[in-house]
């Protein structure tokens, strides 16, 4: 038996729209025999995991929380992803964002001078230092032609352990009965509240405007285009005059600063402090919701929700039935494959001829 | 300093490189067949966790090292599918592995944390074992060492002494001429895919069974992507690997060293270290090659499929 590819002669849009969906249905199918592998229902664990998180004002603004920092990442990641560019350091880029901040929030602590200019001075510093720590491995890339998957990854640890050693050093709060943790942060350098008496803070807009932003400017602007020739053709790229180098250095900084402001905005909204961690995992997650909305921004804010509904209903799964969090992760690692794997349907035919593999 | 503790160093020096080393020699293997496997840390990681558990479960270390491979063989086979079979992009999937290989980990040694087992065995040749100086680094190791340095001489010679190594360069090298040739391009790369998996997955039970020797959730700390790392760093030659992992295995060394001695720098600067080393590594080796050009096998990340 072998499997034949035959190649489409063009992308099948009723494909491209369904290949997701396909292969979210059939990750739930799989995560429903896992699940009773571990003894508990299926359909117990479907409703804790996908029907619990949407019934209720108080986790509707939850995954609202969670879904605006992965749109976010994500969003900015698919301008490096079009253009074949792997920066899979938005984690680092995320931690440092929020860092950078935070200090600005740490520094200003308790003075009413800059009460009004304190939360933009916070967005900016993030998002400069989100763009900063991803020129690195954009420029060793543009430059030296160093891979930027494995110097942008190394980032990320060395990002955790710097917001770590800031957390518990130089930035602890010396009032603070020595937890790792700064001091809280001014009113003023808070993320204001969308209703009284609620979670839901400003940084969801943030990820709305984003999305609005990047669909712009991926469908409608030459940067967007020349985005989308360098990665499918670098050849076609040069001859038409796009710089590689450019466009690398551009790519990046936009997938730096969104997710340097993410960072912020997580820290200055849902947190308001700084402490040894402020993520968790937000910056690889939002690869998969990168994919799981196939590069386009207004997929990535539905994927994005559909990965934060998991995430959510996967905390209550741990509570109600006793489902380990690593059950979310499989599941998110396993949604990926599967729709990476069903991808193939948009480009190829796919058939099965009797005779040897080739 | 005695000659015995310069060779308590060494031990431990070759200790710390040996998971690169096993894991490194696979990945090079796949990727001089043209694919760039990024799940690695995820195939490592669930060799870990299944390998303590098997071990834990029968007793025998060389079932938890048989079971380990075989985790990272099951997630290989996965990636194989995907990247080779249907023309996946081979970074994403990749990643997507990793994670995939991270939850997994988690669920299969949620019930094995905190339990403790035996190191594996080491080595013991009565007489030689304890000559100063060289005896306990030569004849004193426990199996995994041997292996892998077994594996770096074997791979070596699978791929420049054979035909079926001149094949498995070629389909990396160009993979439409091979193709051409009548030679199964997707064949050998799901093998050789395979075996990177099983390496993987081998080098991350030799950390749950005689590194530490417990299992930890994300236990591997990122020593899957060093490993790769690696093999850009060795130009794709598996001496050049042992060579480089023994270097980084020397700094993790010190680096635990000035950790114990306190010598008054933050531990987290320390800890960041193999990270930074890795990425100076890259750079220093990128501007000593301004000029020659790519070692890389020119079909590297490149997907195939055969039409007429």
């Amino acid at each position: 038996m072998r499997l034949d590819l035959v190649p489409r002669a063009r992308r099948s849009p009723l494909a491209a729209s369904l290949s997701p969906v396909l292969a979210f249905v059939t990750a739930v199918l799989i995560g429903g025999v896992a699940v009773s592998l571990l003894g508990v229902s299926p359909g117990a664990a479907f409703a804790v995991y996908f029907v619990a998180p949407l019934s209720e004002l108080w986790s509707l603004q939850e995954i609202a929380l969670k879904a605006a920092p992965l749109a976010l990442i994500a969003t900015g990641l698919a301008f490096c992803y079009r253009a074949n560019l792997w920066n899979i350091g938005a984690e680092g880029q995320f931690v440092v964002g929020g860092l950078a901040g935070g200090w600005v929030a740490v520094a200003t602590h308790g003075d009413a001078g800059f009460t009004v200019w304190i939360l933009p001075a916070m967005l900016v510093a993030g998002t400069l230092a989100g763009i900063a720590y991803a020129m690195i491995p954009a420029l060793l890339r543009a430059r030296l032609g160093v891979s930027e998957i494995l110097t942008s990854l190394m980032l990320v640890y060395v990002a955790e352990l710097l917001l770590d050693y800031m957390a518990r050093g130089p930035l602890r709060d010396p009032a603070g009965f020595n937890f790792p943790q700064s001091v809280a942060f001014d009113e003023a350098a808070r993320l204001p509240y969308l209703m009284e008496g609620e979670t839901l803070h400003a940084g969801v807009l943030v990820a709305l405007v984003a999305t609005v932003l990047a669909t712009l400017v991926l469908g409608r602007s030459l940067f967007g285009f020349a985005t989308r020739v360098v990665g499918a053709s670098p050849r076609a790229a040069r001859f038409a005059g796009f710089s590689e180098a450019r466009l690398t250095l551009a790519a990046f900084a936009i997938s730096g600063g969104a997710a340097g402001l993410a960072g912020i905005v997580e820290v200055a909204g849902r947190i308001g402090q700084l402490q040894p961690t402020i993520s968790p995992g937000y910056g690889f997650t939002a690869i998969i919701v990168a994919f799981l909305g196939r590069l386009s921004p207004l997929g990535i804010l539905i994927a994005a929700l559909v990965i934060a509904v998991t995430t959510i209903g996967g905390e209550a799964a741990q509570i109600d039935l006793r489902l380990p969090l690593d059950l979310t992760r499989a599941f998110q690692g396993l949604l990926l494959c599967l729709v990476l794997g069903a991808d193939v349907l948009t480009r190829f035919r796919v058939r099965l001829v009797s005779g040897a593999t080739r | 300093m005695s000659l015995d503790t310069i060779q308590m160093v060494l031990v431990t020096v070759l200790t710390a490189a040996t998971p690169l080393i096993i894991a490194a020699l696979g990945e090079l293997v796949a990727e001089r067949a043209g694919v760039l496997n990024l799940g690695v840390e995820g195939m490592m990681v669930c060799g870990a966790a299944l390998g303590f558990a098997a071990a834990v479960e029968t007793g025998s270390t060389l079932v938890g090292a048989l079971a380990g491979a075989g985790a990272g063989l099951g997630l290989a086979a996965v990636f194989g599918l995907l990247t080779v079979g249907l023309a996946a992009n081979q970074v994403a999937s990749g990643l997507a592995l990793t994670i995939l290989g991270l939850g997994l980990s988690g669920l299969v040694g949620a019930g094995y944390v905190g339990l403790k087992r035996e190191p594996a065995p080491h080595l013991h040749v009565p007489g030689l074992s304890e000559v100063p100086g060289v005896g306990r680094l030569l004849f004193g190791q426990d199996a995994f060492v041997y292996a892998g340095l077994g594996l770096a001489v074997g791979v070596s010679w699978f791929l420049w002494r054979t035909r079926a190594g001149l094949i498995l360069r070629a389909v990396g090298d160009d993979h439409a001429a091979t193709h051409a040739l009548g030679l199964p391009v997707r064949g050998v790369r799901f093998l050789a895919v395979l075996f990177g998996g099983a390496c993987a997955g081998l080098a991350g039970s030799y950390l749950s069974l005689a590194y530490t020797p417990f299992w930890a959730p994300a236990m591997t700390a990122g020593r899957g992507w060093i490993a790769l790392a690696l093999v850009v760093f060795a130009s794709w030659r598996p001496g050049r690997v042992v060579a480089g992992a023994t270097l980084f295995g020397g700094a993790t060394v010190l680096q635990l060293h000035a950790q114990a001695a306190s010598i008054g720098l933050p531990g987290q600067l320390l800890s960041a270290l193999p990270y930074v080393a890795t990425i100076l590594a890259l750079v220093l080796l990128s501007l000593g090659r301004r000029q020659g050009g790519s070692l890389a096998p020119a079909a590297l990340g490149r997907d195939f499929t055969p039409h007429r």
